[in-house]
C-alpha cells in the first residue's frame, strides 16, 4: 500500500477531489439522477399524442378511396388536409405521416408517401399505412413513390434531451466547483493548502479535471436515457457530440471557479450561482427555443454559454452536423471558460 | 506591526527564535498570538515591520522554498471529512518535493489503526494528530503549531505533547502559541507572554516563575473583607490581590506567612472558608502582570 515516492500534486488533488464528490450521495443523486427524472417527466408529460394511434394526413383524395380504406386500419388515425397545411404539421410532429394522392396518366391513380425515416412512428405509420392500401390483393391503391424528408428533432423530446444535457453539464460543473471552493474555504482548508508549496493554479486546474471524470457518465446517462426510453438519437458524430461536451464542461468548470473565487459563506455563493445560471435557465433555450424572445435579443442570447453549448448539443444530436459547424459555438464556450479561469486565478480569496 | 481596520492586533513585537528551540506564544484568546505566527507563516503581511525566517522574508522570491521548510498547523482547520487518514496524508505529501513516507508519517502520529478511516469519522485528538501529520510529512525544519491542544481531552493532550517532544528531540524548531500555562511550561525552552498584542514578558518558563520570587502561592476565601494592604504587610508575604473573592498572596516564606495569616484572620473575627497553597506556575505570572486569569481572556 504504501508508495516510495509522491505523485505529482495535481493528480493527487483531482484524485481527492473525484474520491470527494462520489463519497457525497446527494451529488451523485442530483448530477446524475435527477436530470434523468427530469427527462422523464418532461418526455412523458409533452407526448403530444397517444403511442398507438399514428396521424396520418390525407392530401387531394378526390374520390375517398384512399381515406376509406385507411380508415379501415384501426391504429390510423386519418386527417384531409390542403398540401400546405399537412407539410406544416408534418414538420411539427404533428402528423407521422403525409398521403399525397395523385391521378394517373392513364386513368389510373396513385399515391406518394412523405415521410421522415428517422422518427420511429412515421417508420411504423408507413407500414400500417402500405399494409391498408395495398396489403390485401388485390391492391386498392399502388404506391407510387416514398419521399424522405429528414427533419429530425421534430418532437418536443428530440428538442429537450440535448438542452438537458446542456443544463446538466452547466448545473454539475458551477454546483459542483462552488460548492467544494466555499466549504474548503469556510472550514479553513484554503489556508491550509496556501501554507504548502502546492502551486494554487494546481488546486484549481483540478476541480476542472474532476469534472471530467464525470463528464462521461454524466453525459451518458442522459442520452442514454433519451435514447433508449424516448428512441432520441445522435444524429451527428459522437466524436464531436464528445467535443462538445467536453468544451462546455471545462466552460462551466471555468465559471464556477469564477463565483466561488471570492464568497466567504455557503448562502453568498448560493446566491451567485442562482443570479448566474437562472437567465440561463429562461433563456438558453432549454425547456423552449429562444426564438420566441424578440429577434433583437437573438445576439445576445447565443453569447450565453449555455445556449451555445444547447445549440452545438442540438445541432450534433437532432441535424448530424459535423465538426465545422459548431465551431462558433465552441468558441464562444473556449472565450467563457478562458477568460472566467484566468480571472477567478487572479482574484482567488485563499483564506 | 498589524492592524485589522480600527484594531491593532499585534503592535511592537521583538523576538527572536534559535534554530532547534521550542518557542511558546502565551497569553489569553485575542492577545494577537495567531496574527503573530500567521505572518511568521507567510499567510498574513504585517503592516510595518519585518520578519526573516530561515534567512529570508516572504514576499521576495523564495516563498516555495520557505513553505517547502516548514510545516504547519492552523487553528481549527478542518480537513476533507470524506477523504481517509491515508489518502489525506499522501496528498499533503504530494506537495513536498523532499519528505516523509506516508505510512511512516501515519505510524509516526499512531494513527496506523485508523488509515483508513474517514477523516469525518476520527475523535477531536485523532484529527488534530492527523493535522500534525499533515505538517511532519513535509519533514520540515520549522513546526508551527497555534493552539495545538485546545478542546482535547487530557490523554490527547499528552499524545500530542509526546509528538512535539520527539521532534524536537530531532533536531526541529517549533514555534507554538497556546493559552495553557502547563503547555507553555512543558514544552517551551523560553516563553513569551502576550497580552493585547503585546510581549509583556519573555524568559524561560523558571526564570518568569522566579521572576516573582514567592515560594508560595497561597489563595483563600474569608467570609469577610480583609484590607488587602494589611495581608501585604504580613511578615513573609510580597503581594497580594483579590479577584471575585478570592484573595491571593505571593509568599516568600511560606512558614512565617501563613501563622501571621491564620492570626490576622483571627483577629478580625472574620471566618476562613477555604485555602489552597501551590508552587508558582506561569498563571501566577500572567495574574501578577495583568491582572487578570489567562482563562479569562
Amino acid at each position: 500500500m504504501g508508495e516510495a515516492s509522491p505523485s505529482h500534486p495535481l493528480l493527487e488533488l483531482t484524485r481527492a477531489r473525484v474520491l470527494e464528490f462520489v463519497r457525497e450521495r446527494e451529488a451523485v443523486f442530483w448530477v446524475f439522477v435527477f436530470p434523468v427524472l427530469l427527462a422523464l417527466a418532461l418526455g412523458v408529460a409533452f407526448r403530444v399524442r397517444p403511442v398507438e394511434k399514428l396521424r396520418v394526413g390525407v392530401v387531394g383524395d378526390e374520390g375517398g378511396q384512399v381515406t376509406a380504406a385507411l380508415r379501415a386500419a384501426a391504429d390510423l388515425e386519418v386527417v384531409l388536409l390542403p398540401d400546405g397545411e399537412a407539410e406544416q404539421q408534418r414538420r411539427a410532429g404533428k402528423l407521422d405521416l403525409t398521403v399525397l394522392c395523385q391521378r394517373g396518366e392513364g386513368g389510373e391513380g396513385g399515391v406518394r408517401l412523405r415521410l421522415d425515416p428517422t422518427r420511429p412512428e412515421s417508420r411504423t405509420a408507413r407500414l400500417a399505412v402500405r399494409e391498408a392500401l395495398g396489403g390485401s390483393t388485390p391492391t386498392l391503391v399502388p404506391i407510387l413513390a416514398e419521399e424522405r424528408v429528414t427533419a429530425p428533432g421534430s418532437r418536443y423530446i428530440d428538442f429537450l434531451v440535448p438542452g438537458l444535457v446542456g443544463l446538466n453539464l452547466m448545473g454539475s460543473g458551477m454546483w459542483g466547483i462552488g460548492f467544494s471552493v466555499v466549504v474548503a474555504r469556510t472550514r479553513k482548508l484554503l489556508k491550509r493548502l496556501a501554507a504548502t508549496p502546492m502551486r494554487r493554479s494546481h488546486y484549481l486546474l483540478s476541480f476542472a479535471l474532476s469534472r471530467l471524470a464525470f463528464l462521461v457518465l454524466e453525459v451518458a446517462a442522459v442520452v442514454g436515457f433519451g435514447w433508449v426510453v424516448f428512441g432520441v438519437g445522435v444524429e451527428g458524430p459522437l466524436a464531436v457530440l464528445a467535443l462538445v461536451c467536453l468544451v462546455g464542461a471545462l466552460c462551466f468548470a471555468g465559471l464556477g471557479l469564477l463565483v466561488a473565487a471570492r464568497p466567504r459563506s455557503i448562502e453568498a455563493v448560493s446566491g451567485w450561482m442562482n443570479l448566474v445560471m437562472l437567465p440561463m435557465w429562461l433563456l438558453s433555450g432549454t425547456f423552449f427555443s429562444y426564438e420566441r424572445f424578440p429577434a433583437v435579443t437573438h445576439g445576445a442570447i447565443r453569447a450565453l454559454p449555455l445556449t451555445a453549448l444547447n445549440d452545438a448539443l442540438r445541432a450534433v444530436m437532432n441535424r448530424g452536423v459535423g465538426l465545422t459547424a459548431t465551431l462558433p459555438q465552441l468558441a464562444v464556450l473556449g472565450l467563457w471558460g478562458i477568460a472566467s479561469f484566468v480571472v477567478a486565478v487572479r482574484i482567488f480569496r485563499w483564506q | 506591526m498589524k492592524r485589522f481596520g480600527e484594531v491593532t492586533a499585534v503592535a511592537h513585537l521583538d523576538l527572536e527564535v534559535q534554530r532547534g528551540e521550542c518557542f511558546a506564544l502565551l497569553g489569553p484568546n485575542g492577545a494577537g498570538k495567531t496574527t503573530t505566527v500567521e505572518i511568521l507563516e507567510g499567510l498574513q503581511r504585517q503592516d510595518a515591520g519585518s520578519a526573516e525566517l530561515l534567512g529570508h522574508r516572504w514576499g521576495e522570491g523564495h516563498d516555495l522554498e520557505l513553505r517547502q521548510r516548514i510545516g504547519v498547523q492552523l487553528q481549527d482547520t478542518q480537513l476533507g471529512e470524506r477523504l481517509t487518514v491515508f489518502e489525506t496524508v499522501r496528498l499533503f505529501r504530494s506537495f513536498y518535493a523532499r519528505g516523509r513516507e506516508v505510512n511512516e508519517t501515519i505510524a509516526l502520529v499512531g494513527l496506523t489503526e485508523k488509515r483508513h478511516a474517514r477523516v469525518g469519522k476520527l475523535s477531536g485528538g485523532q484529527k488534530q494528530r492527523l493535522a500534525l501529520a499533515c505538517a511532519l510529512v513535509a519533514q520540515p525544519e520549522i513546526l508551527f503549531l497555534d493552539e495545538p491542544t485546545t478542546g482535547l481531552d487530557p490523554q490527547a493532550r499528552l499524545q500530542i505533547w509526546g509528538l512535539v517532544e520527539r521532534f524536537r528531540s530531532e533536531g526541529g524548531t517549533v514555534l507554538l502559541t497556546t493559552h495553557y500555562m502547563e503547555e507553555a511550561a512543558r514544552l517551551a525552552d523560553r516563553v513569551a507572554i502576550m497580552d493585547h498584542g503585546r510581549i509583556i514578558a519573555l524568559d524561560t518558563p523558571a526564570h518568569l516563575v522566579a521572576s516573582l520570587g514567592a515560594e508560595q502561592i497561597v489563595e483563600f476565601e474569608a467570609a469577610g473583607p480583609l484590607p488587602l494592604e494589611r495581608l501585604a504587610a504580613l511578615p513573609g508575604v510580597r503581594a497580594a490581590t483579590r479577584r471575585n473573592g478570592t484573595s491571593t498572596l505571593e509568599v516568600a516564606a511560606i512558614g512565617e506567612a501563613l501563622p501571621a495569616l491564620l492570626a490576622e484572620l483571627q483577629r478580625f473575627g472574620v471566618g476562613i472558608q477555604s485555602l489552597r497553597t501551590h508552587q508558582p506556575t506561569l498563571e501566577d505570572v500572567f495574574i501578577r502582570l495583568t491582572g487578570r486569569a489567562l482563562r479569562d481572556g
